[in-house]
């Protein structure tokens, strides 16, 4: 068994790379395997609630996200400034969410043996 | 030591295919093994058969391609990143009724557990592109 922590820094529409990087949390926690998942930058605004992303014929995100608890990945760490620079708070997103600032992140990565950036 | 290699970005957008195959080869060189060559998002592209190249420029598919076979190596392709971006083998054409499979032939479509079970029996997952 390995623990594995999920990177993701885009925001949850303009490319896949937020839906692929929800799908390798998921997968990881199918797997029986411990996964965190950490956001940064825009990845902030993955949490923001009531995303309309039909008005550009794009799949929800959110619902996915919310599965995320229920799959075991009960550990979604966010970047304290990156909160900061766009606005947010934590009491603004729909998950519960830990944030950490930039040395806690480092101390976070330290502790698990997959860091994967998506 | 044992590696797992992710390959997250489209050879032709980026520098992180080739250097994912020149790391494999050094690997290989250093005695140590890969236990499995992991292709996602727009890596999937790296194991597109119909890739052409000019000549005197580098055909990574085909690089790819060699490197696996010559060493019989274990290389698969995320079945979801690679359906949604047309890289397709018969099985998919067959099951999607469509014509014009791609996929290199060295190369697997399969799911993104191959990926953690191969990360869980290595020493190192090294990863090539993504965080854009």
């Amino acid at each position: 068994m390995k623990r594995f922590l999920i990177i993701s820094r885009q925001s949850p529409y303009g490319s896949a790379a937020a839906r692929e990087a929800t799908e390798l949390a998921l997968a990881c926690a199918l797997f029986d395997q411990p996964v965190a998942l950490l956001l940064l930058d825009d990845a902030c605004y993955q949490l923001l609630p009531e995303h309309q992303p039909e008005t550009i014929a794009q799949k929800n995100l959110s619902a996915m996200q919310q599965s995320l608890p229920l799959y075991d990945v009960d550990k979604i760490f966010v970047c304290q400034r990156s909160l900061a620079q766009r606005g947010l708070t934590l009491d603004s997103l729909s998950l519960a969410v830990t944030s950490l600032d930039t040395r806690q992140i480092s101390a976070l990565i330290r502790t698990y043996e997959m860091v994967i950036n998506v | 030591m044992k590696f797992t290699l992710l390959i997250q970005s489209a050879p032709i957008d980026s520098q992180s295919s080739a250097t994912a195959l020149r790391f494999a080869r050094a690997l290989l060189k250093k005695g140590h093994t890969i236990e499995r060559i992991f292709f996602y998002r727009s890596g999937v592209h790296s194991a597109n058969r119909l890739t052409l190249a000019p000549q005197d420029e580098t055909n990574l598919p085909q690089e790819w391609q060699h490197l696996v076979s010559d060493n019989s190596l274990d290389a698969v392709v995320c079945i979801a990143a690679a359906i949604r971006r047309g890289i397709v083998n018969q099985d998919e054409t067959a099951r999607y009724g469509i014509e014009g499979e791609n996929l290199l032939q060295a190369v697997e479509l399969s799911g993104l557990g191959q990926l953690i079970a191969a990360a869980t029996q290595s020493d190192r997952l090294v990863t090539f592109g993504g965080g854009g």
